[in-house]
């Protein structure tokens, strides 16, 4: 077990460009260039043990793609991903990663689509632990899955059932005990919540968080809700258009949100609090991803655009209290 | 049948009078109108909605009862299978087979339309109630400009040339905010953003000046910041055309920035009604205070959420009594075997028998 500051997760200059050319032919006949989705664009991020590193942004920003390279699901274009100080990427067989990807989990967001609707319960969750081979002997397999199931609120008897007999929330139970029949570290969540009521919401977010308490869990927590992620997150990424606007931890950022994307986000939440308070909607819409605005990628949108904003791009730069912001204007 | 048929249809027309041009009206407007009907523009009383299966019937909306006001933007709000859209289906008469109206009366501007033939239906649709509907994409037909969409809904509406229909499709689609509206007219469904697709579809809701839209989760296909741009718009619109919507939404937070009234939905079934501000405030129903704390808060951290345990049942096995007392932490037996009616307490309805004591003696 690493240490509890050590930096369990890091993420540098990580990219992940994705292919959307035209057929050969028709770049041929048409005279087209090949085009390049730059779904993930130079991100870099550190999560410690025990924290949950949370990455919010509007959809098209890229925060699942993040989610989906950190697990391996695709390979990424360039950059870093370590784990634990080992390096993903220069891992090349499933051999190889074997034993890193017990130690990390995904939940997903539709618990209607990530679930085998042929597989009873007890098969879903125990795939894991035959696959790892962490357990021998069918007793001790199905012991650990009723553990399992006691563990996210479920009774040892739903293991008996298929999918379709439960609720979106108890599906969602049920991804979550899958994440941890391979006893991981570290466990991905790509909006685990989006595809519920706020009350099961509630349920899973306390669920989610006891564990992590109980296991000493890390989670990478990806979410376009603020305010979910204010309630559940150490440390904030905020993204737009493949890259980090702004990173901070969950204080700093809803104090004092320094990035004019960070900003708007905040402002444009409907909010219980900010009842009946009328307030000017943003202007302008997300750019087309497969031609980013010049310079900065907000500044189209954003309310303080300089020409130095249009013409160059802002780095992530260190800013007070460990936060980090990529805006020519924060200063 | 066919008699039976053309009897219904003399009968109604009594009360109803369709012109040439489809245009729609009221024949005898002032006679059912007395002063209770003048405030409330849409009344709903008693609405049960039951689809009929194998199992026998399910109610999946029980006894709602309601009113909307002239210009006003009233939410319904409540979790997925609470029976919020089955309601707004019924106000504009699209509940899909095997759903029916089972009972009850839903009423505008005093004149029963639950009970229309389909004729006066499609007068009436588009043309006083007009719809809005969660996923702009299925809404808009893909094989048809903006322009003709819009055009034919103008056209079928109101009796003016094609031409004045087309000017009057652009100054629409330039009200709620398209650039360069005539020549984004002869565009298709997919050459537009989401947020622009739905600002289309708010024009076509309202270009017959409908006097009530209901808006079934118009943003919950879009990101925040294009929902912020769309709920502006919408009550801007409103207001600006006169038009009440009625606002459905499993968002507290669209609620309480955009409505004035509020309905929470349970399992079919209305458990308060008020002021947003009451309700969002100081929530009475133990399923609303449950509701309103589960939402986490971007102003101050909480260790834990409050949760409600378990979840909705279903319609196969809604409990006796109150549907809510298996989840219920102030639950008595009082709740268990009768079921609670709206009682009216302060300023707001509520359906429980915690306050029910206070409603007896306040009268």
């Amino acid at each position: 077990m690493p240490d509890k500051d050590q930096a369990l997760l890091k993420v540098t200059g990580l990219k992940r460009y994705f292919d959307v050319s035209q057929p050969f032919l028709n770049r041929l006949l048409e005279r087209r260039k090949r085009q390049y989705l730059k779904a993930v664009n130079g991100v870099s991020f550190t999560i410690k043990q025990g924290e949950t590193f949370a990455l919010v942004g509007e959809s098209g920003c890229g925060k699942s793609t993040i989610a989906h390279l950190v697990v391996g699901l695709f390979p990424p274009s360039a950059g870093k991903i370590e784990f634990d100080g080992i390096d993903l990427t220069t891992l090349n067989n499933r051999a190889q990663l074997r034993p890193v990807r017990r130690r990390m989990a995904m939940i997903f967001q539709d618990p209607y689509a990530s679930l085998n609707p042929r597989w009873r319960v007890n098969n879903i969750i125990s795939e894991p632990i035959k696959a790892f081979g962490l357990l021998n002997g069918r007793q001790a397999i199905v012991q650990r899955t009723s553990v399992l199931l006691e563990q996210v609120g479920l009774s040892p008897q739903d293991g008996a059932k298929f999918p379709h007999e439960f609720s979106g929330g108890q599906r969602q139970r049920i991804s979550i005990a899958r994440a941890l029949a391979g006893e991981p570290e570290f466990i991905v969540c790509d909006e685990p919540t989006s595809a519920l009521d706020v009350s099961v919401q509630a349920q899973i977010l306390n669920l989610i968080k006891n564990l992590q308490k109980k296991f000493g869990l890390s989670y990478l927590f990806i979410s376009h809700d603020l305010a979910v992620v204010r309630h559940i997150a150490d440390h904030v990424g905020v993204m737009y258009m493949g890259r980090l606007c702004e990173s901070a931890p969950v204080k700093a950022l809803f104090e004092n949100p320094r990035h004019p994307y960070t900003r708007l986000l905040l402002d444009t939440i409907p909010d219980i609090e900010k009842m009946g308070r009328e307030c000017a909607p943003p202007q302008g819409e997300i750019p087309n991803p497969l031609n980013p605005p010049a310079g900065c990628a907000f500044h189209p949108r954003c309310p303080q655009t300089t020409d130095h904003c249009i013409c160059n791009r802002p780095k992530l730069e260190n800013m007070a209290s460990d936060a980090k912001v990529a805006c020519f204007q924060a200063f | 049948m066919h008699i039976l048929r053309h009897v219904g249809w003399v009968k109604r027309s009594k009360t109803y009078q369709i012109l040439m041009n489809g245009e729609f009206r009221f024949a005898t407007p002032t006679l059912h109108l007395n002063t209770e009907t003048c405030l409330s523009m849409l009344k709903i009383e008693n609405l049960t909605i039951r689809f009929d299966t194998r199992y026998g019937p399910l109610t999946a909306v029980d006894n709602v009862t309601f009113e909307v006001r002239p210009g006003e933007v009233f939410g319904l709000v409540g979790e997925s299978g609470a029976g919020k859209s089955l309601t707004g289906q019924a106000i504009i008469g699209l509940l899909d087979p095997p759903g029916y109206i089972a009972g009850g009366q839903i009423s505008l501007e005093g004149v029963r339309i639950d009970n229309l033939a389909y004729n006066h239906l499609r007068a009436l649709r588009g043309r006083k109630i007009g719809m809005i509907f969660q996923d702009p994409l299925t809404s808009l037909n893909p094989l048809y400009t903006i322009g003709k969409q819009l055009t034919e809904t103008i056209l079928t509406h109101t009796s003016v040339t094609t031409a004045e229909a087309q000017q009057q499709a652009i100054a629409l689609l330039t009200d709620v905010g398209i650039p360069g509206a005539a020549e984004r007219i002869n565009q298709y469904p997919h050459q537009f953003s989401g947020g622009m697709r739905q600002r289309v579809v708010i024009a076509l809701a309202l270009c017959a000046n409908p006097q009530l839209v209901i808006a079934d989760e118009p943003t919950t296909a879009l990101d925040v910041s294009i929902q912020a741009q769309i709920l502006s718009l919408l009550k801007q619109m409103c207001r600006e055309h006169g038009a009440a919507v009625i606002l459905i939404t499993h968002d507290m937070g669209v609620i309480s920035q955009v409505a004035q009234r509020v309905a929470v939905m349970y399992s079919g079934r209305l458990v308060e009604i008020g002021d947003v501000r009451q309700i969002v405030k100081h929530p009475k129903h133990p399923y609303a205070r449950g509701l309103m704390g589960s939402i986490p808060s971007l102003h101050h951290q909480v260790d834990q959420l409050t949760q409600i345990d378990g979840a909705m049942p279903r319609l196969t096995d809604i409990p006796p009594g109150c549907a809510f007392h298996p989840r219920c932490p102030e639950c008595f037996d009082l709740c268990r075997e009768k079921r609670p009616v709206l009682k009216k307490i302060a300023n707001s309805h509520i359906a429980c028998w915690l306050y029910a004591q206070e409603a007896h003696h306040a009268g």
